[in-house]
């Protein structure tokens, strides 16, 4: 069913708590090499289909493959080879409190590959720091230590230790500065673009949107009510997505981009 | 296909690693063998190499930094990826630095010294605070919270019954059994019952509740403070004007200085039972003549001097599970680093108050 471009495939998912349905027979596929923005109103369960995808949730119906793996009812080792070849960024960056910033990017790299030496694995996790665009001194640090941007960076350093194909990214730029954010819009794009990512990133950001999404997914109504480029989505007339960006922040987030 | 390496001689003697097949993380130990296994000069040859990442793009950029090693045959793609990782060279460091062993020992002496200091300065202002905020609790009665201090109560109080009366029958059990046991080598297994009945009133009801209570709810309180504190739940209380010692410490406090008592009595109670039926099953004293002992060996004095210290013990548990939980400041790690300290402290104090008590009574003449 999958075809080699796609490199995540959904098809018929189900997510309830409890009485409550989050997703109802949803679909989705991302292709390999784009950024697919996921975008959807509060509740509407976009960090429960990351989980889903990413098997931290699981789902009471329906169909996942990631790059070309059946997801749903793997066993936790099969599962670890796939693990391997994605990274997750997560809203706060969920970094390890106790282990310093250079320490947590290395803890990947440990666990698949425990014959790396102690100097090589210093100086691999040293460059996906700078690669992160932290300075040097961020290295020895703590998590409790730094703001709220070098945390996600930290994070985003972590998520790429083992030069992922797939990068998952929960809000990536929310809590931070307009220059921070669009600093870290711009780190994704040339990341995507040197190793090669597919990007699964939800935001809200309607500057993030505009500036370095490939396709929107629009989550609504249990389901994606839509996916394509923002062009594509304006075309159509449901009411949120029209809201959305038609509304004074999608506008002026649009007006921004075509001044530029 | 794995990287191989065939390292050849010319004339001025340069060793040739060809890397074939793919350089990526999964080959980095083998890869980084196996060049440092060849002498210098050394020419990387790049030629036959299909997939490579940033491990390995780092892998042949430290061999050319470190040992001037050339590079022969490199795609465009890996090209690339090399001048990428040259890029991101800037070392940074990986642990903080430590300063060396007699050193490190006697800085950290000297923090936990200054530590222990600031704790207990912090823990007399955190007294002052509570007591001005009972005051103008009693000024204005209005500040009372009855509801959350009757919630506190029920947490404090009626939920602990079930292990505290559990912990105490089993404890009655042991020190009968106990007693028993080594009273029988002088003849003297009646006097059993002076062990149970005193040594319960005076000293174990009283201070295994405390124990129990300052594992079961001094660690909630400091963990519960602690948590507010880091959602800012207590910023957020006092930018609205609520006082957070009002309305999270003093219910806490006065909870458990009004169920310790409590608390205790019942464990005594449940404590003389076990031992009570051990006696019976053991030495064959009935119920009926047990309490008939009891009452004659026991002066009720010991039930003043256990309950006395029982509302001390309750306000230090207390008063160092919300002082702790208050402390909590930066990420959730402080959380149980100050659960733990508010639990491991209360109990210090409450002991170091016990023994207090011991010699004050015993100077009284309530021997």
């Amino acid at each position: 069913m999958s075809s080699r471009d796609t490199v995540i495939t959904v098809r018929g998912l189900r997510n309830s708590f409890g009485e409550q349905v989050i997703h109802e027979d949803l679909d989705l596929d991302v292709r390999r090499g784009e950024i697919l923005g996921v975008v959807g109103g509060s509740g509407t369960g976009k960090s429960v289909l990351m989980r889903s995808i990413i098997g931290l949730q699981k789902p009471d119906e329906g169909e996942i493959q990631v790059l070309g793996e059946n997801m749903i009812g793997r066993e936790e080792d099969e599962a670890k080879n796939i693990r391997r070849r994605w990274g997750v960024l997560f809203q706060n960056g969920a970094l390890f409190s106790t282990l310093t910033v250079a320490e947590n990017v290395e803890v990947p790299i440990r666990e698949y590959f425990p014959f790396i030496k102690e100097p090589l694995l210093d100086e691999i996790a040293s460059y996906k720091i700078a690669m992160s665009g932290l300075p040097p001194d961020a290295g020895p640090k703590y998590p409790s230590e730094l703001s709220g941007g070098m945390r996600k960076r930290a994070g985003l350093a972590r998520a790429l230790a083992l030069d992922p194909e797939l990068l998952f990214l929960d809000e990536p730029t929310a809590g931070l500065d307009p220059i921070g954010a669009a600093g870290f819009d711009e780190l994704i794009e040339q990341l995507q673009k040197r190793l090669e990512l597919t990007v699964f990133l939800i935001t809200h950001d309607l500057d993030t949107l505009w500036a370095i999404c490939d396709r929107v997914a629009v989550l609504a109504d249990r389901k994606v009510v839509a996916v394509g480029t923002i062009e594509e989505l304006l075309a159509l007339d449901h009411p949120w997505i029209q809201e959305y960006f038609n509304g004074p922040r999608g506008r002026a987030a649009s007006a921004g981009l075509k001044g530029q | 296909m794995p990287a191989q390496s065939t390292s050849a001689s010319d004339g001025q003697a340069t060793h040739t690693y060809r890397c074939v097949g793919s350089i990526t993380i999964a080959r980095a130990a083998s890869t980084q063998r196996e060049i440092d296994a060849l002498p210098d000069p050394l020419t990387l040859d790049l030629s036959g190499v299909e997939k490579m990442d940033t491990v390995g793009a780092w892998i042949i950029y430290r061999t050319v930094r470190d040992r001037g090693a050339k590079v022969v045959g490199a795609s465009k793609e890996v090209q690339g990826l090399l001048t990428q990782v040259a890029e991101a060279d800037a070392p940074a460091q990986v642990r903080p630095e430590e300063p060396p062993g007699a050193l490190r020992i006697l800085s950290e002496l000297g923090e936990w010294v200054s530590e222990a200091g600031r704790t207990m300065i912090g823990l007399v202002g955190f007294l002052g605070s509570v007591l001005i905020a009972f005051a103008s609790i009693i000024r204005w009665p209005k500040r009372f919270r009855l509801n959350a201090v009757i919630q506190r109560f029920d947490l404090v109080g009626v939920r602990a019954l079930g292990i505290i009366g559990l912990m105490s029958f089993l404890i009655g059990i042991v020190i009968g059994q106990q007693g028993a046991v080594q009273l029988r080598q002088f003849g003297a297994e009646v006097y059993t019952i002076n062990l149970v009945g005193r040594i319960t009133l005076r000293e174990l009801g009283p201070l295994m509740t405390a124990i129990m209570v300052a594992g079961r709810s001094g660690s909630a309180f400091a963990a519960q403070i602690g948590t507010m504190k880091l959602t800012e739940e207590v910023d957020a209380m006092r930018t609205i004007g609520v006082s957070p010692i009002e309305a999270l410490v003093v219910p806490r406090m006065l909870a458990a200085v009004i169920m310790m008592p409590l608390l205790s009595f019942y464990s005594m109670m449940i404590t003389l039972l076990g031992g009570g039926i051990y006696v019976w099953i053991d030495l064959g004293i009935p119920p009926l003549t047990y309490i008939e002992r009891l009452q004659e060996v026991v002066p009720i004095r010991d039930l003043w001097v256990g309950m006395v210290k029982a509302p001390v013990f309750g306000f230090i548990i207390a008063l160092t599970g919300c002082f702790q939980g208050m402390l909590v400041e930066g990420d959730s790690e402080q959380v149980g680093i100050r659960t733990t300290a508010a639990v491991v402290q209360a109990i210090f104090l409450v002991i170091v108050i016990d023994a207090v008590f011991a010699v004050f009574f015993s100077q009284v003449g309530w021997i």
